[in-house]
């Protein structure tokens, strides 16, 4: 292994950022287990999965090097969770405008037409 | 090969590349291909967990309630852990530490089978619950709300046979004072004394209580939960392998691509957890 090779290696992430990111993921943890057990309504899902959210993007940005990779890996990672919204998004939209009968007396009118004159 | 690459001799590079870094690249590229399908084929399970949480949220809000919430967070703090030992194993294969990777990647490999052995003892209370996927739960639906409890571990000791194949052999239930074993939900009485039938039918009574699709909650749990602790036992042989390769020098060159994209996959896993445990475990 010459010289140039070692300069062609990947970024080393110090031992520094490593207990750093570690730190930060236990304290998120810690926050999302301690907000949770708050009764704060409807948020409480939104603060939990911005905390996992958070605790992802570290994750991702220093144990996964995103930080230090070509950034076509990164644009992978985000569009598949664009894609990813995209997806739940729209079965949730099917889910919450679905009803029993969308366009009402559609289906009664017809079966009743014939026998109308 | 050496004709082909006469300027390079590393016998880490494949025929195919002209640098160890395309080499490098291209690999990482492909891992991150992998994990993207990976976190869709997870997003189509977070989706089903979506739409059933939408419609019926009571089931989740009751159903969470038999998941040990200090068993996830316990859980959840092993798999962290576990996350910076290989990101350190990654570091150290970089910096060609033998000793170091070799450490790091045996503490990685026990603490993932920390959090398999902390999942087995939580899927062993649910079994012991009658709380596995749909088909098993309320395995006494039909027994009459009056029946004496002792009646009733009888009733369902006779109806076991047909509900549970997987159950263990049936046992004709002894002197009631022998054993302290609890009985199985949906299994035999066992050797279990009077005492222990009363806690765990009272147990029982209380799924039984339950709104009906709580069963629901189960499967969607066991779903998930059991994929993902798939793909932790296939960190977990992948770490073994990696463990092989240290053994053999692999890493002794600093070509540390296979450290690096083991690494990948192991901390997709713990991400993938992170938000389990929150949408499992921590609902109210």
């Amino acid at each position: 292994m010459n010289q140039a090779e070692i300069h062609q290696s990947p970024r080393v992430a110090s031992v520094k950022s490593l207990l750093g990111v570690w730190i930060a993921l236990i304290v998120g943890t810690g926050l999302t287990v301690g907000v949770t057990s708050f009764d704060l309504g409807a948020f409480n899902i939104w603060i939990g999965l911005g905390i996992a959210t958070g605790q992802a993007i570290l994750v991702a940005l220093f144990y996964m090097h995103l930080r230090w990779d070509k950034p076509f890996n990164a644009y992978i990672f985000v569009f598949s969770f664009a894609f990813l919204g995209l997806f739940i998004g729209l079965a949730l939209m099917d889910t919450s405008q679905n009803q029993a009968d969308m366009i009402p007396d559609f289906g009664a009118a017809e079966s009743v037409a014939p026998e109308m004159p | 090969m050496a004709e082909m690459h006469s300027t390079d001799h590393n016998p880490d590079l494949a025929p195919h590349f002209e640098t160890i870094d395309q080499q490098r690249q291209s690999s990482r590229l492909g891992m991150w291909l992998f994990l993207v399908a990976e976190i869709l084929f997870f997003g189509g399970l977070f989706c089903v967990y979506v739409i059933y949480r939408v419609n019926q949220p009571e089931v989740f809000t009751f159903g969470h309630q038999f998941l040990d919430k200090n068993l996830g967070t316990l859980n959840t703090l092993v798999l962290i852990c576990s996350s910076l030992t290989m990101a350190w194993a990654v570091r150290a294969a970089q910096l060609r530490q033998r000793m170091i990777l070799t450490l790091m990647l045996v503490l990685s490999f026990l603490l993932a089978g920390t959090f398999l052995g902390v999942q087995y003892v939580e899927y062993s209370h649910q079994r012991q619950n009658a709380l596995l996927v749909a088909s098993q739960l309320a395995p006494d639906a039909d027994i009459p709300a009056e029946v004496q409890p002792e009646e009733a571990i009888s009733a369902s000791v006779e109806g076991a046979p047909d509900e549970a194949p997987l159950e263990a052999p049936m046992v004709e239930a002894v002197d009631p004072g022998v054993s302290m074993i609890a009985p199985a939900a949906a299994g035999p009485a066992g050797l279990a004394t009077a005492a222990d039938r009363l806690a765990a039918q009272a147990e029982r009574d209380l799924v039984n209580v339950d709104p009906a699709g709580a069963k629901t909650f189960f499967s969607i749990y066991f779903l998930m939960a059991g994929l993902h602790g798939f793909q932790v036992l296939l960190g977990m042989i992948a770490m073994l392998w990696l463990l092989k390769l240290t053994f053999q020098g692999a890493f002794d060159g600093g070509h540390s691509i296979k450290v690096g994209n083991t690494a990948l996959y192991w901390h997709v896993a713990v991400v993938i957890w992170i938000y389990m445990f929150l949408l499992m475990y921590l609902i109210d």
